[in-house]
């Protein structure tokens, strides 16, 4: 691992501390929901991370339909990794802040419903990638990663122009965000962002080695086969 | 439950789900590092031979 890594896993930590600590003790109680609306401090910075991640992995798989670099094929599947982990937390984090406010778990709204979907195509294409042997895998995933990126958007914009129970975008969308709120909300995004990247540069450096190791076994038993 | 509870349980289960998928990346990096330690010269072959 290069010398910048500590550095960022310094800061990374120190950052998530502090937002934490801004979640729970400086920002505001919201007046009509209490202290459950803290949850979203969590939620739409997890949210906004994996949309990045996945659009990531959509460039990084037309790069890799284009020049088939392998670094741009190991770049989307570390994206598209990373980024279910944040999709998933986007969908327990969900179903726990709508059980004391809506008073249900979950609801089959358009928001709602097109995000499980994006969570399961990745977790299709992560299934595709682990369990498919042949030489054309990373060719037919990257397909796969362009399609499953056209529901990015549609996630983003179901609450903008359909009538859906998801609250309305907070930040461009008409909505009234206390100031402090704003910040609170900034400062957890850049602690996630930080820590996407940290996990995207250590799985990356794994991928990498990984294929290192496959490829030495496989020259070993090609040399074991022509003796 | 009251809120609090709530609250408590969507911030230990985002950290449950970082910390699972961090133990997935500690496993997966002791058992390469393995492999590399018992196959040095034949992956620096292959490493060198990229650069």
């Amino acid at each position: 691992m290069k010398r910048g890594f500590p550095i960022l896993a310094i800061v990374t930590a120190l950052l998530l501390s502090f937002a934490l600590y801004e979640a729970l003790i400086v920002a505001p109680t919201e007046q009509t929901m209490g202290n459950v609306q803290r949850i979203f401090y969590y939620h739409v910075p997890s949210a906004w991370t994996a949309f990045l991640l996945f659009a990531i992995n959509f460039v990084a798989s037309i790069l890799y339909l284009i020049k088939r670099s392998e670094k741009a094929d190991i770049l989307a599947l570390v994206s598209a990794e990373v980024g279910v982990v944040f999709c998933t937390v986007v969908l327990i984090t969900g179903p726990i802040w709508a059980r004391p406010v809506w008073g249900i778990w979950w609801t089959w709204d358009l928001r709602l419903t097109l995000t499980l979907v994006l969570w399961l195509i990745y977790v299709s294409y992560l299934l595709l990638r682990r369990f498919s042997t042949g030489g054309k895998t990373p060719v037919i995933a990257a397909v796969v990663a362009i399609f499953g990126a056209l529901d990015v958007p549609l996630v983003y914009f179901s609450i903008w122009f359909f009538r859906t129970q998801h609250p309305s975008p907070v930040i461009g969308g008409g909505g009234s965000l206390d100031p402090r709120m704003a910040h609170v909300l900034l400062i957890n995004w850049a602690a996630f962002l930080c820590l996407a990247w940290l996990l995207c540069w250590t799985r990356y450096e794994l991928e990498v080695a990984e294929r290192r190791v496959e490829e030495s076994h496989a020259m070993e038993s090609l040399m074991e086969g022509s003796q | 439950m009251n809120s609090m509870h709530y609250l408590y349980a969507a911030y230990i289960a985002t950290w449950v789900i970082h910390g699972t998928y961090l133990t997935v990346l500690v496993r997966k990096y002791s058992r390469i590092r393995k492999e590399m330690e018992r196959k040095p010269s034949a992956i620096s072959r292959q490493t060198s031979a990229r650069t």
